[in-house]
């Protein structure tokens, strides 16, 4: 997920635009509001109850059951002893914590510190509530049994100086040093078989295995035995929510409320051991599985249910061709989901490294939309649906996506800009046309890649069939700069790459990019040797139990989802700062190697010095060379070149699970750390500010417009990345009329037909409007409408740009 | 012919998203004119103070020692400038640009030829403007024509301040007009764009009788033409027309040209007329006057 300055608006900010359905008029209903403003208002707390839980079962167990079997016990233990919830008003039932917004912690793969703890009760920016007696029994119970034994010691002990040093430095990070591999998404099958039904698969898993000829026989034993106790952890689950439900039904006095509980009652006894028989039991079926996959361990970017609206279709259906349920209702039980959702946050990092993202939510990317398994349109009234949801409600989490492939009708796409314009950061908008050509390229079958789609970011997958693991991104101007300095890096004074050779001495362009393409195989294998590594690690110690219930052909391999049990297996880097860069390499050769406006020498002096004292160079620099995202050849030529080889030294290595790895473009908010541990670059950028993010042009090097940018883009080969991120900014007057969002949504199908992958709209609001007077250069492609015609912000009056600030609050109300 | 911009992501010069091609060169003078860069048909420098750091670049570049730096940034030494252009190729910040620019029909073709996808996506194509482009009717019709062959729709964006022989070369090269209306009066249309409005009204006409697709544009200036009077009179010009035009757009009006005028060192209003924005309430009072007129109207365009 890309941070999206107005996604990080308060939940209870004003929109851009009035709402198509103002309250009580097919909007949130009451029972909806009071959710809503529980889960936006209750705090988030951290809970010590897994830990403890699965501390004292390892205490116990550890050792003597394989690992497999182990992880599924101990599973089957917190689903049997963790405290559940059922909340007034809800419909949607149980928590991954023992109330909303209390999230645990994960010691079996990273385990916080007692100083950890205390910096995140009291830090500022989205602390994280635990009190004094917790941290003494977590210091007491929990702590002491974990040091030596989680994932990221085992991780950080197996790791070369060498791949420390540059980890330090910023050259690249690690997933899963503090979670694990995650990027789960659910195709349909689940809604059409209970887990009574996956345990008679199973069983017959079992029953043919062949202990005489086929010498990992055991090995399946362990894993099928191992989901079949998953199996019925989730089921005991769901059935204290069943007894806990009749309970209160028992003492309820509210008719109202009496048949609800026992609905709820009803619901929790039928799913997840058999498949639903209605929308409600359909979406508690879900919310069970999502539950069990993030307590059973802490994916990166969670779980998701993937399409959604086609899931559900026949459930939404049914229901109202037998009069069994009405639109209202449909759109009740969804949004009580959605505030599940959002009642997870994410388990917060330790140490420093919670530097490295911003943001922290657990990215549930839901996609909607988009082509069918036979390639005809997936949109259908659900859809609609949950755009309205989505709007209504404006929470953090869920994320929520639009798919916009050729068949896509226009008025599915319109719906969702009229979402877009309300400036929360949402939906995103993929382009299946694209991507299912990328999960064809990887090697998936055609009707596994349009079942595909979006998870957490930009990164896209074949849901329900793959292990796609993210493993960290790389940081390509760091690459550079470490290239530019022969090896030695200027943040760390230490020497972290290759002797490439002193850049003064080079007398060609292409020999300057000749040594950054050493470095950056360097650097890129130095991360694949440890990647395969850590697979083993988790195939080893964390296999997902639960989780491989879900995956195809986890069952029929007898192997877990972390062990190559999957359809497909990927394995992702990503590259963020392909704009700065491109940027970079441009102002090289044009300046020092063509036009000899300026020695190499004097060029990396001035850079050295952050351009104090040689302010004129640098603008020279940033008005006067051709940069990436303007539509020009000179620099996208030079990004293509960045781009290809990043995809020729990544794409197609082994990995363990008999996949391959891929790269993608994403960088979620990593850019900004990435920046800060790079000194100032040739492209005038200065020293510790953010690099670009995805695959978008560098702060303000884009002016000549969004039809340059995605120009620009399009010539990217898009379909050999496992995805890229491109965002754009607008003002909301911009999109005021119908007939502006016609526009927005020709833009978006115009860089489709281009080869787009993702896009995203920043609506942005009047502090951005003000941030932009402070500093223009940052915001040289900010676009405002301002009468008859738009221009950019910058090129304005002072006191014109003040008279839009105006108008642009005035639009707030 | 020169060409002093060339803007991608068009989205207010006609249907769909387009490029729009800015002529230089205009016969009107309107008070409130907000391109006046586009007013002199010659390259002009454009100095924008704000942008300077006083690096003193141009000063030494120029081969004629015309410049010097002062408190009040960059001004002449009062040698005569021959628009050579080295100043603005020295400047690093883009303080001082030079507006106007030549491009040959393929150079033009090929800036166009860009955003085809975008266009033809968006149901959007070429905006000729100015400046005012039946001043060079030449040029203009051989990038319409070209545009026509090339499948790309074309709008011409005019005052239609041109002789009736000028228009009916151009008329059968272009898919749609736009077309400012600024005053039925043509006294006071003299007083505020120093040419009265007879041409332009026959024009207009002359565009109804061929039955071309138009739109109008009345750029709405309080103490200027806001008046109901004049509206009114719009709306029975426009309604008696054998064809009406496919919608009239309502500008509000604002003051945007104050900092062109700074940056070619000319004076915005300089005889201080009055001009102001009308409110939101007359603005759409106007617009239902045009529609009681059986004639389309909305804000803005």
């Amino acid at each position: 997920m890309e941070e999206i300055k107005t996604a990080h608006r308060a939940a209870n900010s004003k929109m851009n635009f009035a709402l198509l359905y103002p309250e009580n008029d097919g909007g949130m209903n009451d029972r909806i509001k009071r959710l809503r403003k529980q889960s936006v208002e209750t705090p988030t707390t951290l809970t010590i109850e897994r830990a403890l839980i699965e501390t004292a079962f390892y205490k116990e167990n550890y050792g003597k059951y394989p690992n497999a079997v182990l992880r599924a016990m101990n599973f089957l233990e917190i689903c049997k002893k963790k405290t559940i919830y059922i909340g007034d008003d809800e419909l949607i039932v149980a928590e991954r914590g023992p109330k909303p917004k209390a999230v645990p912690t994960f010691p079996e793969l990273t385990c916080h510190t007692v100083e950890d703890l205390h910096t995140l009760n009291t830090r500022e920016l989205q602390p994280y509530l635990i009190s004094q007696e917790d941290i003494d029994t977590y210091e007491r119970e929990v702590i002491p049994y974990w040091e030596g034994r989680t994932q990221r010691e085992r991780i950080f002990n197996h790791v070369s100086e060498e791949w420390r040093e540059a980890y330090h430095a910023g050259v690249f990070t690690e997933f899963m040093e503090q979670r694990a591999a995650g990027h789960t998404t659910m195709d349909g099958k689940l809604y059409v078989r209970g887990l009574l039904d996956v345990k008679k698969l199973i069983q017959e898993q079992l029953d043919k295995l062949d202990f005489i000829n086929d010498p990992e026989a055991t090995d399946k034993q362990e894993e099928l035995r191992a989901m079949d106790i998953s199996c019925d952890a989730a089921i005991i689950f769901a059935e204290r929510h069943a007894e806990l439900a009749e309970k209160m039904a028992a003492e309820e006095t509210n008719p109202q409320r009496k048949a609800e509980l026992e609905k709820i009652a009803d619901v929790c006894r039928w799913v997840p051991a058999h498949a639903p028989r209605d929308l409600h039991e359909a979406i508690q079926m879900y919310w069970f599985v999502h539950l069990g996959t993030v307590t059973e361990l802490n994916g990166w970017d969670s779980m998701n249910p993937g399409h959604i609206d086609q899931h559900l279709w026949p459930f939404y259906q049914k229901g109202i061709a037998d009069g069994t349920l009405t639109r209202e209702k449909a759109k009740e039980l969804l949004s009580c989901l959605w505030i599940k959702f959002n009642n997870q946050p994410a388990p917060p990092k330790v140490g420093i490294t919670a530097l490295e993202s911003g943001t922290y939510n657990d990215f549930t990317n839901i996609n909607i939309g988009g082509v069918t398994r036979d390639g005809k349109d997936g949109s259908n009234e659900l859809s609609f649906i949950i755009l309205e949801i989505q709007e209504e409600l404006h929470e953090l989490q869920p994320g929520l996506s639009i798919h916009v492939a050729e068949v896509t009708p226009d008025e599915f796409v319109k719906a969702g800009c009229r979402v877009i314009r309300q400036g929360h950061g949402y939906p995103s908008v993929f382009n299946p046309d694209c991507y299912v050509q990328e999960l064809v390229n990887q090697g998936k079958s055609l009707e596994d890649a349009r079942e595909g789609g979006c998870s957490g970011c930009i990164e896209v997958g074949a849901f329900g069939k793959e292990a796609y693991v993210l493993t960290g991104y790389l940081n390509t101007p760091k690459i550079l700069e470490i290239t530019l300095n022969n090896g030695w890096d200027p943040n760390s004074g230490k020497k972290l790459g290759l002797e490439t050779g002193d850049p003064r001495t080079f007398t060609s362009y292409e020999q300057l990019y000749e040594a950054y393409h050493k470095q950056m195989l360097h650097f890129v294998n130095l991360k694949l040797s440890v990647n395969n590594y850590i697979e083993r690690m988790f195939a080893l110690y964390a296999p997902a139990t639960f989780l491989s219930l879900f995956i195809d052909d986890c069952i029929t391999k007898g192997k877990d989802y972390y062990n190559g049990g999957a359809r497909y297996n990927t394995t992702y880097i990503q590259c963020t700062g392909l704009g700065t860069t491109t940027d970079c390499f441009a102002t090289i050769k044009k300046h020092v190697f063509e036009d000899k406006r300026y020695t190499m020498d004097e060029l990396l002096t001035a850079v050295a010095a952050n351009f104090e004292g040689h302010e004129k160079m640098r603008q020279y620099i940033m008005n006067r060379t051709p940069f990436f995202g303007n539509d020009d050849e000179y620099a996208d030529t030079i990004a293509v070149k960045v781009y290809e080889d990043l995809v020729k030294a990544i794409k197609g290595h082994p990995n363990t699970r008999g996949g391959e790895t891929q790269l993608n473009m994403l960088s979620t908010t990593c850019h900004n750390y990435f920046g800060s541990v790079c000194h100032a670059t040739p492209n005038g950028r200065l020293a510790h500010f953010a690099i670009s993010d995805g695959t978008s042009p560098a702060h303000g090097a884009d002016t000549n417009g969004p039809t340059s940018v995605i120009k620009s883009l399009g010539k990217l080969d898009q379909t050999q990345s496992g995805g890229t991120l491109l965002n754009m900014r607008f003002i909301p007057a911009l999109l005021k009329r119908e007939e502006d969002l016609d526009k927005l949504v020709s833009l978006i199908r115009a860089y489709f037909k281009m080869g787009g992958h993702h896009v995203q709209f920043n609506i942005v609001d009047t502090q951005t409007l003000l941030d932009a007077q402070k500093k223009p250069e940052d915001y040289k492609d900010l676009l405002v409408r301002v009468a008859g015609y738009s221009d950019y912000f910058n090129d304005m009056t002072e006191q014109l740009q003040n008279e839009i600030i105006a108008r642009t609050e005035n639009e707030e109300f | 012919m020169y060409i002093f911009d060339i803007k991608r992501f068009a989205i207010n010069d006609g249907p769909g998203i387009r490029v729009t091609l800015f002529m230089k060169g205009c016969p009107l003078r309107c008070v409130w004119c907000h391109n006046p860069e586009g007013l002199n048909p010659n390259r002009q420098k454009m100095y924008v103070k704000k942008k300077c750091i006083g690096c003193r670049s141009c000063v030494e570049a120029c081969p004629r020692g015309g410049l010097v730096l002062t408190r009040d940034g960059i001004q002449s030494t009062g040698v005569e400038c021959t628009l050579c252009g080295t100043c603005v190729e020295e400047c690093p910040t883009l303080a001082l640009e030079m507006a106007g620019k030549e491009y040959s029909l393929s150079e033009l073709m090929n800036l166009v030829e860009k955003d085809r996808v975008v266009m033809e996506t968006s149901g959007g194509g070429v905006t000729l403007c100015g400046g005012e482009p039946l001043m060079h009717p030449e040029a203009l019709v051989e990038i319409l024509e070209e545009l026509g062959r090339r499948g790309l729709h074309r709008t011409v964006d005019t005052t239609l301040y041109a002789s009736e022989a000028t228009l009916e070369k151009v008329i059968p090269h272009a898919d749609l007009f736009m077309v400012d209306l600024k005053h039925m009066d043509s006294d006071k249309h003299r007083k505020y764009t120093g040419v009265p409005n007879e041409p332009i009204l026959r024009n207009i006409r002359l565009i109804a009788e061929k039955g071309i697709r138009y739109w109008i544009r009345i750029p709405l200036i309080e103490g200027v033409n806001a008046d109901e009077a004049n509206i009114i009179r719009c709306a029975e010009f426009l309604k008696e027309l054998p064809t009406r035009p496919e919608i009239v757009n309502i500008l509000p009006y604002h003051d945007i040209g104050i900092g062109k005028h700074k940056r070619l060192g000319s004076d915005y209003n300089p005889d201080e007329l009055v001009m102001s924005t009308p409110s939101q309430e007359w603005q759409e009072h106007c617009v239902e006057i045009f529609k009681s007129y059986g004639l389309d109207s909305k804000i803005g365009g």
